[in-house]
């Protein structure tokens, strides 16, 4: 069986395309090809990954100008089709622009910029990126970001819990969510969240960069695995 | 004629605002005592070729909506000039 093909699309500073490129590409059965922002064509991709970066300098807002990029009007049309895009980091951000998510991404709490492991729970294992995990498993992946304090009205936030939604939460290494394990000042603590459909997920920790032993954590591969099986079909 | 459209784009209230958080800190170090708050917006001139202020205003409201704000954290209030 051919290998299926997994577009990452390259904007003007993605700067984690290549690990995400990396990354999925030691995976057996999916072939990586990277999709230049100016293009239209997704290149027969089964999936879309937004890769983490400054896309287009961050300029006005984290995201504002890389979603009215050629690409991704074909990458907008890809995802209400139903097919399976997945955002990290800045990606997140591109998907929170373009409308595909609900709610945006302020500065961080603290106003730094945040490198450094975070412990994930995974609320949701029940998507068709969170298959390879247990319900509430706690993951080892690092983030990287300035603007990863997510926000959204009340009526969102409630809707998000109530249709299950929010699919990872920042927490402390036991497993308790709380403000302590809160990075970055994101309400009810969310690192990453996926559509009502069920087809395209955002967070802001990098699983890319806890994708290999050399890494320190192998934690991110659980996420790609369940993504590459569910376009594999297997 | 052409507008110039002077656009202030601010976060709401209900968001925090990290930067003017920062500022305001550094106001009252420099002995402000009676800063109370500061908060930190943008400004963005965009020159609008329209003869017409009603399309100009159209076109401006548009371009806010559309890109130079994000309606789930920020406002925005324009005024538009006429070039000469």
């Amino acid at each position: 069986m051919a290998d299926v093909t997994v577009g990452v699309v390259v904007f003007p500073g993605s700067n984690c395309d290549h690990d995400t490129e990396y990354a999925v590409g030691s995976f057996s059965a999916v072939k990586p090809r990277m999709l230049w922002h100016n293009d239209h064509d997704l290149q027969g991709a089964k999936a879309i990954i937004l890769p983490g970066g400054f896309s287009y300098g961050d300029y006005l807002r984290a995201g504002s100008i890389a979603r009215f990029s050629p690409i991704m009007q074909e990458v907008i049309e890809f995802a209400r089709k139903g097919f399976p895009v997945l955002g990290i980091c800045n990606g997140f951000q591109v998907l929170l622009e373009s409308g595909l998510l609900e709610g945006a991404l302020s500065k961080n709490r603290d106003k730094k910029f945040l490198c450094c492991q975070t412990t994930l729970k995974t609320v949701n294992c029940s998507t068709i990126f969170t298959s390879r995990y247990q319900q509430d498993q706690l993951l080892s992946i690092p983030i990287a970001h300035g603007q990863g304090n997510y926000f959204a009205p009340p009526e969102v936030i409630e809707s998000l819990e109530e249709h299950e939604q929010i699919v990872f939460k920042y927490s402390d290494a036991e497993g308790r969510v709380s403000d302590e394990s809160n990075p970055n000042g994101s309400l009810r603590n969310i690192a990453g969240i996926i559509n009502r459909q069920g087809n395209v997920l955002g967070l802001m920790p990098h699983p890319e960069r806890a994708s290999e032993k050399s890494l320190g954590s192998v934690d991110g591969r659980g996420l790609f695995e369940s993504l590459f099986r569910h376009v594999a079909g297997v | 004629m052409p507008y110039t459209a002077k656009i202030k784009v601010t976060l709401r209230q209900s968001i925090l605002d990290v930067q003017g958080k920062a500022v305001e800190h550094a106001l009252k170090n420099l002995g402000y005592h009676t800063v109370e708050s500061a908060r930190i917006g943008k400004y963005i001139e965009v020159i609008i070729n329209e003869e017409e202020l009603q399309q100009a205003e159209r076109i401006c409201n548009e371009i806010c909506q559309k890109l130079l704000s994000n309606p789930v954290m920020e406002n925005f209030s324009f005024e538009l000039e006429q070039v000469n």
